[in-house]
């Protein structure tokens, strides 16, 4: 029992703290998803932390661990609400269901639980359902004011849960491709990057609506920054390389590469940047490390989103950057006080 | 001003400094008894001198030093010895040692002194030999002898650093120190500055003493001292550790298993310059010391307390409060958790706190490591705690190493920050006893290797030596009977024999088995130095007794381990 050996104090900080903090720096992203698409994703949210939460239970009890205090600790939650603001918010209830609980059960459990899982719970999470369901996966809301019709609450609700739309009403009506995913298909239907940009689903800087959402999750972060959540590292230079990296290729080619910001301001940059590259479990601890990895993560996103067969890259860019985590650690590994001198 | 250096991480933990060092310096009473352990320093225990019966007078030596790093242990006060006997002592493991018990007869009389007016006059030798008598050991908490320190050639020693840090939350011993003797700690300071021929003193105080800077410096300037300076260092845990506080001062950094000395530089404690003063000047032996009393106690403050003093008896004197749940010698961030309150002051209590459970909230439970790297942010050694504890809690030895296991000073930062509620420090004790413990029988289990090849060697040795004998005997016979009779050579009866009776004169067996006996041991020693022995091979007197005070804790935590995982379990 610690306690008995210096040292005697520690600071008031906790596990669960930090992850209440970094879900509270959700919350204005989460708002102004409501507000440009909807309440449908509270629904989202709440099903992935029952769920979150129902599996860590079932899992720590089968792993014969105390429940209570990881409990506690928030991670499942997060990991719930990475989930449920990834995929479609008009979505089955069973997607979000089955997206979380492999993401805890699979994902986090299996590989030894809180602490040990290589992998980031979300990511795996959202690369099962996006593989396995790619229909449901796409029906993402068209934010207000620009789909055929909109859904009140109750209509969501019961689409939701009962697969029923009120009468003369279709799926397609509702939703659309994302912005991305516009993009893409555009491109390939030999499309012009400023005649796409004109479609009216295209904002400021990205897609209506979703940009608000992005720049709020920004916020967040900047939250997370400002009380040293997290580091600079993994956010600037991710964010930073993707800027790099779609700035060259929008100078060579406008017409077909698209300008930087819009890269940073669609699908699951920011949050990625702030919320998902930034879990500590996953990514590497030393300094030179993180910026190594956000490095390759950006550089993969942009890949993925020029080049590859999805429309966005964060999550497999995160996934791919997961798996080197060790190796980068183990190469960067710093200089002890007093020996920096010396030549290892 | 000065420009300062920087040391990598530190912590802010409340100082809790405030209740202790508003009231001056008080004389403790003279206790009932005084348990004084032979043991307080670093290096050889202390051999007792006295017996049971006898009458002791104040200052009178009652342990001598024995061997090379050993200090003196004197009577605090005079008065009877009434045991020489096992007792339990200051140390976390419980365990007794050998203490010598003083019943005080209240005149408090002095034996011969021998002061001294004018100490430029002594040799160095003479200096170090006094202080050796003296029992003058470092009191900031590593207590090694100080004469052993106080050594070194001309032009070697470029700074003394003087550390009136104290970094610790809740300390203020030198605090009070330093503001009610500021001369005579310089005057001290003098002389160990003569003894290390340093040209620079440089004395580090942390921003949040302005009365202790201010009487310091104050003191430089009426008594004249050149080439000192006092110096208002950030306040930052661990900044008071001697490689911070050179590090923040000079900018120089003493890597683990460097002398400092070497680089230039020693530090001594503000304490052990006063108690060099008082040896010198006065003749007065280390017997008392100032110990700060605090926490959960009415009235806390800081005494002036005779080595051996129990601890409850000074306790009792600042206002002891119910609901006390155990004592800390030292600070809250270094300090042990005392065996039992009845353990007499030794020369490395500078703090002593009562615990109450609001005060010390006992630890929650420990979470998995979420790397959140918030260690390796404060780890004022650079090191990646998170990574040494994965190598430690998996028992992977030589990676703990690999990731400079031996360069943690045990500081607590980490295991202080943690969100996880880990107790690091802990697994690094443990991992460093678990090291040292195998080098150990490594090195018991490669001698025995050595013998026993030597052994066979020397089995086989005699064995041809005396087939040797027996042949040239034969070969004599066979020679006597061959001029006696002309008969013709039998064969060989041992061939072996024959060829090493044929062997040239260079090879003969006597050298060839020496190279064999010597190759045996270059083998051994090799295999010793693959793996890895130095953490062993070259401690110092310090680390040996940290060995021990560590096996003890690996016991103890390899019992609580057990508890804590059942209490999981049981959840
Ligand atoms: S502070 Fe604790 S939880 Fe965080 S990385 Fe260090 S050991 Fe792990
Ligand atoms: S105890 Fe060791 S590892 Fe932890 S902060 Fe201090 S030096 Fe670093």
């Amino acid at each position: 029992m610690p306690g008995f050996f210096s040292p005697f104090i520690t600071k008031p900080d906790s596990v669960s703290q930090i992850m209440l903090k970094v879900l509270m720096a959700l919350i204005p992203g989460i708002a102004l998803y409501v507000w440009y698409f909807g309440p449908a994703i509270l629904v989202s949210i709440t099903l992935a932390s029952l769920t979150a939460l129902a599996t860590e239970a079932l899992m720590l009890r089968l792993r014969n661990r105390p429940v209570m205090p990881f409990l506690k600790d928030n991670s499942a939650l997060l990991t719930g609400w990475l989930i449920a603001l990834s995929i479609p918010p008009l979505a089955p209830w069973w997607l979000v269901v089955i997206g979380t609980a492999f993401a805890i059960s699979v994902s986090k459990h299996l590989y030894g639980g809180l602490g040990n899982n290589p992998f980031n719970p979300a990511m795996i999470g959202y690369a099962v359902l996006i593989i396995s369901f790619p229909v449901q996966m796409t029906q993402w809301l068209s934010p207000h004011g620009l789909g055929a019709i909109q859904l009140g609450f109750i209509d969501q609700l019961n689409y939701i849960f009962l697969g029923v739309f009120p009468e003369g009403i279709k799926l397609d009506a509702l939703t659309m491709a994302t912005p991305l995913d516009t993009l893409k298909t555009q491109l390939h239907l030999d499309g012009q990057i400023r005649e796409i940009l004109d479609m009216p689903i295209y904002g400021r800087l990205a897609g209506h609506g979703s940009e608000m959402v992005a720049a709020g999750f920004l916020l967040g972060g900047l939250y997370l920054l400002a009380s040293r959540i997290i580091s600079w590292h993994i956010p600037v230079v991710y964010l930073g390389t993707l800027f790099a990296v779609a700035g060259l290729f929008h100078l060579l080619d406008p017409a077909h590469y698209v300008e930087p910001l819009f890269h940073w301001f669609s699908g699951a940059a920011m949050i990625g940047a702030f919320f998902i590259l930034t879990d500590p479990i996953t990514s590497p601890s030393t300094h030179k490390g993180k910026l190594i990895f956000a490095a390759g993560a950006g550089l993969i996103t942009y890949l993925i989103r020029a080049f590859g067969g999805f429309p966005d890259g964060m999550a497999f860019a995160t996934l791919l950057m997961n798996i080197c985590v060790p190796l980068i650690d183990a190469y960067t590994q710093p200089k002890v006080f007093g020996k920096k001198e010396q030549k290892p | 001003m000065r420009s300062l250096f920087k040391f990598h991480g530190g912590i802010h933990p409340a100082t809790n400094k405030a209740q202790s060092n508003h009231k001056p310096i008080a004389q403790a009473a003279l206790p009932s008894r005084l348990v004084i352990p032979l043991h307080q320093h670093v290096g050889n225990s202390a051999k007792p001198i006295v017996k049971a019966g006898q009458h002791v007078l104040k200052g009178q030596i009652i342990g001598a030093p024995e061997g090379h790093v050993s200090s003196a242990v004197h009577a605090p006060t005079s008065g009877l010895i009434a045991a020489i006997d096992m007792q339990p002592v200051a140390h976390p493991s419980g365990i007794p040692d050998l203490c010598i018990t003083l019943i005080p007869d209240g005149h408090d009389e002095w034996s011969a002194r021998e002061p001294c007016a004018d100490w430029k006059a002594l040799s160095h030798t003479d200096l170090r030999h006094r202080l050796r008598d003296a029992g003058v050991v470092g009191l900031g908490g590593a207590v090694f002898p100080s004469d052993m320190k106080l050594y070194s050639h001309k032009h070697q020693i470029k700074t003394l650093v003087l550390n009136g840090a104290e970094c610790e939350p809740y300390i203020t011993c030198d605090d009070l120190l330093m503001r009610e003797r500021a001369a005579e700690i310089l005057q001290g300071a003098e002389i160990m500055r003569a003894l290390l021929y340093a040209e620079e003193v440089l004395i580090g105080i942390e921003d949040n003493k302005p009365e202790a800077i201010a009487a310091m410096r104050s003191a430089v300037l009426e008594g004249r001292h050149e080439r000192m300076e006092v110096i208002s260092v950030p306040t930052v845990y661990p900044g008071g550790g001697a490689k911070q506080l050179i590090r923040v001062l000079t900018g120089i950094e003493v890597a683990a298993g460097v002398r400092s000395t070497n680089l230039g530089v020693q530090c001594f404690n503000v304490g052990t310059a006063y108690s060099t003063w008082r040896a010198i000047r006065h003749g007065e032996a280390l017997i008392s010391r100032i110990v700060t009393v605090t926490g959960h106690v009415g009235q806390p403050q800081n005494f002036e307390a005779l080595i051996g003093t129990p601890m409850d008896e000074l306790v009792a004197q600042a206002g002891p409060l119910p609901d006390t749940r155990g004592y800390i010698m030292g600070g809250p961030m270094m300090g042990i958790r005392l065996p039992s309150a009845e353990v007499g002051v030794i020369k490395a209590t500078n703090c002593l706190i009562a615990m109450s459970d609001s005060l010390f909230p006992p630890a929650l439970p420990a979470l998995p490591c979420i790397r959140c790297t918030r260690c390796v942010d404060v780890c004022p050694a650079e090191l990646q705690p998170q990574e040494l504890f994965w190598f430690a809690q998996s028992k992977n030895l030589l990676k703990a190493q690999e990731y400079h296991l031996f360069d943690c000073i045990e500081c607590g930062a980490c295991s202080y920050v943690c969100p996880s509620n880990i107790p690091l420090v802990e697994y690094y004790r443990f991992a460093k006893s678990e090291i040292w413990a195998q080098e150990t029988s490594k090195k018991a289990a490669d001698a025995a290797r050595e013998r026993h090849e030597y052994r066979e060697l020397r089995i086989e040795r005699e064995k041809q030596e005396k087939a040797d004998k027996l042949a040239a005997k034969e070969k004599a016979a066979l020679e006597a009977k061959a001029l006696k009779s002309a008969a013709p050579l039998p064969p060989a009866v041992e061939g072996a024999n024959v060829s090493l009776c044929d062997a040239p004169v260079d090879a003969d067996p006597e050298n060839t088995m020496q190279l064999k006996i010597q190759a045996a041991i270059d083998h051994a020693k090799q295999q010793a130095a693959v793996s890895k022995p130095e953490n062993t091979e070259h401690l110092t007197p310090q680390q040996q007794a940290e060995i021990a005070t560590i096996e003890a804790r690996r016991a103890r935590i390899r019992e609580l381990a057990l508890s804590s995982a059942d209490e999981h379990t049981k959840e």
